[in-house]
């Protein structure tokens, strides 16, 4: 039986930069565990750390009432993360692309944008209220094998 | 790890050696208020030395962008000296590696400022 199968863990964290920093630590560490190379680890962390920071500054603003959730779920061929917070929602059809002339030289606007380059599958969800983001990262073959050696 | 910005003179230029992280929070106040002060002291020739910048998250990516605009407007230049991989995959990703002058070796970078500015 693959050991990899049903396993999910969620943490509830405040609307603080603290969390945002312990969630990017935490994906690091279960990523790696899960089997994924180094690069892989670095861009889930700064998945999971851009969407934390939205759930926070964006969703939550701060509000010490407000928390946020990130879940990680290990699927066989999959690591799917939820964050979730508990803010006014975030339409998803109402994203500005960065990479546009007018919106290159912005000082902001490009979390969404790196979540996506750096993730298999990024899903955006209103809650109204709230915002849920999944992300899914395939396990690749050097994570399989690590994982069966 | 919290960044540290430290200044050095060479041939005109001011040369910022950072060192740590550049993420929302502290890091990016740091970056920002170093460049803030160096322009409040007329130094406009600003080269940001990135060897030991170990990670860069959105907002600080935000914050190079603000600097390199602020320092601009204040007709100076603003350049980037040695990025590890991982900052250069980023400049590439946002289309931003060719808006920033990206230097290799330090002294080569600092001939490549005006001297009159």
């Amino acid at each position: 039986m693959d050991s990899r199968a049903k396993t999910r863990v969620t943490y509830t964290l405040d609307s603080t930069l603290e969390s945002v920093n312990r969630a990017e630590q935490t994906a690091f560490e279960v990523a790696g565990r899960w089997g994924f190379d180094e690069d892989s680890q670095h861009h889930i962390s700064m998945a999971v750390r851009e969407a934390a920071v939205n759930a926070v500054l964006h969703g939550n603003a701060y509000d010490p009432n407000k928390k946020f959730f990130i879940a990680y779920e290990m699927r066989p061929e999959s690591m799917v993360i939820t964050v979730t917070d508990q803010g006014k929602g975030l339409d998803p059809q109402n994203i500005p692309d960065p990479l546009a002339p007018d919106n290159l030289m912005k000082s902001s606007g490009r979390g969404i944008f790196l979540i996506r380059s750096f993730m298999d599958e990024v899903t955006i969800k209103n809650l109204d209220p709230g915002t849920e983001v999944t992300l899914v990262k395939h396990v690749g073959r050097e994570a399989a094998n690590s994982k069966e050696g | 790890m919290t960044l540290k910005a430290n200044n050095r003179q060479v041939d005109g230029v001011t040369v910022v050696d950072l060192n740590g992280r550049i993420t929302l929070g502290e890091g990016s106040i740091i970056l920002r208020d170093t460049v803030r002060d160096l322009l409040g002291k007329g130094r406009k020739n600003i080269l940001l030395n990135l060897a030991n910048v170990t990670y860069i998250d959105s907002s600080g990516i935000g914050e190079l962008v603000s600097a390199f605009t602020s320092v601009r407007n204040q007709q100076g230049e603003l350049k980037l000296l040695k990025l590890t991989k991982k900052v250069h995959d980023l400049l590439q990703i946002t289309k931003l590696y060719t808006v920033f002058d990206v230097k290799d070796e330090e002294a080569d970078a600092v001939k490549s400022f005006p001297k009159s500015a």
